[in-house]
């Protein structure tokens, strides 16, 4: 078992967040939506797993680098 | 004339509607939100006032802050750009009824250029060219039941456009019955969602199409002229990228006929002030067919200008204060080609993901035939909360050729690091044959693989 670090790849603005912990997720599967520069950028989840920790929430904004969630697979 | 305006927008369109008061003897004021307190716009102005938190609802589309600030700095009229509050009728009604002059259209003519199955029916009773599809709006059961109708009758593909949209959102192709349907669902749930209408229309899809536009220029004596054709057929997801004046395929007789529609389509609207009539050109009949206006300046509005001389935001101003344009159709003449590339702050190889982050350097391109209307400089953050433009790179040349070669060499030139940029994209599609050519279409990127050929080029040590 590991566990995965999902950060923010660019910064911006959770518009909206898809898991909670505990969820399954799937290898692509949608963790939140972070919109930057009017665009809309899905957080897919590069493993499959169970979600451990969503550190984000709709509303937040968010740098480069900021943990979103904590993936163990 | 004006005496004091404010600039209700942000980025490079502030900074050039600032420019041009300075040069017409004009006091300027510019309102910021937080994130833009160090922009260029902001140091140029004359005068400038806070709006606060960066997000767009509480600051440059916050219509009683930045009528209360125009009320305080005490302007005669505002300036709206393009964005933001340029196309909302309530925020030139709210001009109107503070006796502020809104440097665009009066609200009349935005009424009656949305929503868009509306001018389309009023431009084809008024015998502007249209694609053949579906007369009103439909939005029920029977509406959909005609559709089909409809559909059967123009032949299949079909375009769904959902009547309160635009940069292409929510619009969708249908090859046959079934795809229709779930078109017009889809119309339907997004329109009343994202704009409150589920109104929507179709028409019959031109596969292979160009977008082409005309700039026109009118005062409120009735003086209405078109003043340039453009050609914004390389998009990516409804977005353009590349734009330019004239378009391959114009001539004069095209340019002419397009013009008087251009024209025809403006007085219908009563129109004033500056105004973009969209046409939908098809290379299987050689027919055009009107789209949509915009009425407000377009980003790309600089090709224009430099095909002919005009400045059309100085021309902006000075019809909003009445002023009569003094020139006719045949006074205006153009001259050589025009191409605009939109720099963005996204990374082309990674899906073209938005970029936003610190300028470390930045040095723009000059030399003959070159202009960059920006609005940034080494050491600005660009901002995650607006659009991804960091500068409009144009250039001029007698002749097509020239003009792509003269670009070609302002963006290998062009010095910005810090900040993923969309150059690379520029580079390869200017260099693509069937752009050079001019035989080229809205699916050009897709088409000639543009992004796949990135990506090589990338691997191959061409770009870093």
């Amino acid at each position: 078992m590991s566990q995965e670090r999902i950060e923010a790849p660019i910064p911006g603005k959770i518009v909206s967040v898809a898991v909670t912990a505990g969820c399954s997720i799937t290898e692509d599967g949608e963790i939140c939506v972070l919109q930057s520069m009017k665009m809309q950028n899905p957080i897919l989840s590069p493993v499959e797993g169970t979600v451990v920790e969503v550190k984000v929430a709709a509303g937040q904004t968010v740098e480069t680098g900021d943990l979103i969630a904590l993936i163990e697979c | 004339m004006f005496k004091k305006i404010l600039v209700a927008n942000r980025g490079e369109i502030a900074l050039r509607a600032i420019r041009e008061c300075r040069e017409m003897g004009i006091r300027s004021v510019a309102v910021f939100s937080d994130k833009d307190a160090a922009a260029l716009f902001v140091k140029n102005a004359d005068e400038s006032y806070p709006l606060g938190d960066p997000e767009p609802n509480s600051s440059y589309l916050n219509i009683e802050k930045i009528l209360g600030i125009a009320e305080k700095a005490q302007v005669e009229a505002i300036y709206p750009g393009y964005g933001f509050l340029a196309e909302n009728p309530k925020f030139v009604e709210a001009c109107e009824a503070r006796g502020i002059v809104f440097i665009g259209p009066p609200s009349y003519s935005m009424h009656e250029a949305k929503p868009k199955h509306k001018s389309r029916d009023l431009m084809k009773k008024n015998g502007v060219p249209v694609s053949p599809g579906s007369d009103g709006a439909i939005d029920d059961a029977s509406g959909m039941v005609k559709a089909f109708e409809v559909a059967d009758g123009i032949g299949y593909p079909v375009i769904v456009k959902p009547s309160g949209a635009g940069g292409g959102i929510g619009m969708k192709v249908a090859k046959n019955k079934e795809e229709l349907q779930a078109a017009m669902d889809y119309a339907k749930s997004l329109g009343s969602e994202a704009f409150g209408l589920p109104a929507f229309y179709i028409e019959k899809y031109i596969t292979r199409a160009k977008h082409m536009e005309f700039q026109i220029l009118a005062d409120k004596k009735g003086n209405t002229v078109y003043v340039s054709d453009r050609e914004c057929s390389v998009q990516r997801r409804y977005q353009k990228l590349i734009e330019e004046g004239p378009s391959p395929i114009m001539t004069p007789d095209l340019r002419e006929r397009m013009g008087a529609d251009a024209v025809k389509v403006a007085r219908i609207l009563k129109y004033v002030n500056a105004l973009t009539v969209e046409f939908i050109y098809s290379m299987d009949n050689n027919e055009y067919y009107f789209n949509e206006v915009n009425t407000r300046l377009q980003v790309e509005h600089p090709i224009t200008e430099l095909l002919t001389g005009i400045n059309l935001v100085k021309e902006q101003i000075r019809v909003a204060a009445g002023e009569e344009l003094g020139y006719s159709q045949q006074d205006i003449k153009l001259r050589g080609w025009s191409i605009e590339c939109r720099i963005n702050a996204e990374d082309p190889f990674m899906n073209f993901m938005p970029a936003p982050a610190k300028l470390i350097a930045y040095n723009p391109p000059g030399g003959f035939g070159v202009r960059v209307d920006g609005g940034v400089y080494a050491g600005y953050a660009i901002p995650f909360e607006y659009d991804p433009l960091i500068a409009k790179l144009l250039s001029w040349g007698r002749n097509r050729n020239e003009a792509i070669e003269t670009m070609k060499r302002a963006l290998k030139e062009y010095q910005i690091e810090g900040v993923k940029t969309n150059i690379p994209f520029h580079i390869v599609a200017l260099d693509n044959e069937s752009f050079r050519k001019g035989d080229y279409t809205t699916h050009f990127v897709e088409e000639q693989g543009i992004v796949k050929k990135l990506r090589e080029l990338k691997k191959a040590g061409v770009f870093t």
